[in-house]
């Protein structure tokens, strides 16, 4: 059985704490780098953590990017997002289809 | 026009035909399981920008409720109020398979079925935009575990097809043609060889006439 847990600042993910999610509150992205490592080496299979945290930390996010689990979803904190999350998205499909043909459409 | 380091032989000539063969056949796959990735990849990734977009302004919204039940209450109460939580999530992994790349795929099961469990607080000494914030939030949570999904799908596809697509190139521009150039020249070269022992063998043949001439 795999677990779901959240890192980011309190403000941010103590409202997922009710639902069940496993939170874990950090207060600087160096905190929140040894907290993600520390769990997509346990049990977790989906980790949110906000925007702000793992832009900090693209060659994490990269490495584990190539395994089947854990999930590393950005998630925008309570400033906002930053379009880190948005922007992933661009970059797999420019990644696959060599140039973004999803985000043109609509603009 | 570039040719494989090897020997004008028959032998060599027959194993690169079918060396050839496998290429153009491993090529024809590789293009075939690009083309069905593509397919996929892009009805995935449609999907995630389209969740994407929602879970990011549902959060949003959500948090602006956060802010507001933070300002009203205590910062001490708020943190108690949800110290505790009722409701509990464990997750069940399975794996789909696309073209031969494992995609994970989430199941969550929760602890307790009943909607109200996600208010680990009593109504009394808290603020309502709380309640509105974390109903809020469970609302948007199977959005999130689907956007967890797709967005892990989208990350395996995506490198998987851009190998796929590395090798179809490497066949169709670089193998290919390589195999195709090397069996013409050994052709060539083979066929010389043929031309040059004929007409050795007629320039040896117009010598003993010639002699046999003579020699009468």
């Amino acid at each position: 059985m795999y677990k779901i847990g959240v890192i980011g600042d309190y403000d941010s993910i103590c409202a997922f704490g009710a639902l069940g999610l496993d939170i874990y509150p950090c207060d600087s992205a160096d905190d929140a780098e040894t907290q993600l490592k520390k769990l997509a080496d346990g049990n977790y299979g989906i980790i949110y953590i906000t925007e702000q945290y793992i832009e900090k930390m693209p060659g994490l996010f990269e490495k584990y990017m190539e395994r089947q689990t854990p999930a590393i979803i950005p998630i925008p904190s309570c400033k906002g997002s930053t379009g880190f999350g948005i922007g992933n998205v661009k970059k797999y499909v420019e990644q696959a289809v060599g140039s973004d043909i999803i985000f043109n459409d609509n603009n | 026009m570039a040719q494989l380091n090897v020997n004008p032989t028959r032998m060599e000539l027959t194993r690169l035909k079918k060396s050839l063969a496998t290429a153009i056949r491993g090529h024809k796959l590789l293009k075939d399981k690009r083309d069905e990735l593509m397919r996929q990849f892009l009805d995935i990734v449609r999907e995630n920008k389209a969740l994407r977009e929602n879970v990011e302004k549902r959060l949003s919204e959500a948090n602006q409720y956060m802010a507001v039940a933070g300002s009203v209450m205590q910062r001490e109460a708020l943190a108690s109020a949800l110290l505790m939580p009722k409701q509990g999530v464990t997750l069940k992994i399975g794996t789909k398979n696309i073209m031969s790349v494992d995609i994970p795929t989430f199941e969550v099961k929760t602890k307790t079925d009943s909607k109200t469990d996600i208010y680990s607080y009593g109504f009394v000494n808290t603020s309502g935009d709380l309640d509105n914030a974390i109903s809020i939030f469970s609302d948007i949570l199977p959005d999130m575990l689907k956007l967890a999904e797709h967005e892990k799908s989208a990350q395996l596809l995506a490198s998987e097809i851009e190998k796929t697509r590395r090798r179809v190139n490497a066949l169709e521009y670089v193998m290919i043609p390589n195999y195709q150039d090397t069996i013409r020249y050994i052709t060539m070269k083979l066929d010389e060889a043929e031309r040059s022992n004929t007409t050795r063998l007629l320039k040896i043949k117009d010598m003993m006439i010639a002699e046999n001439i003579e020699a009468k």
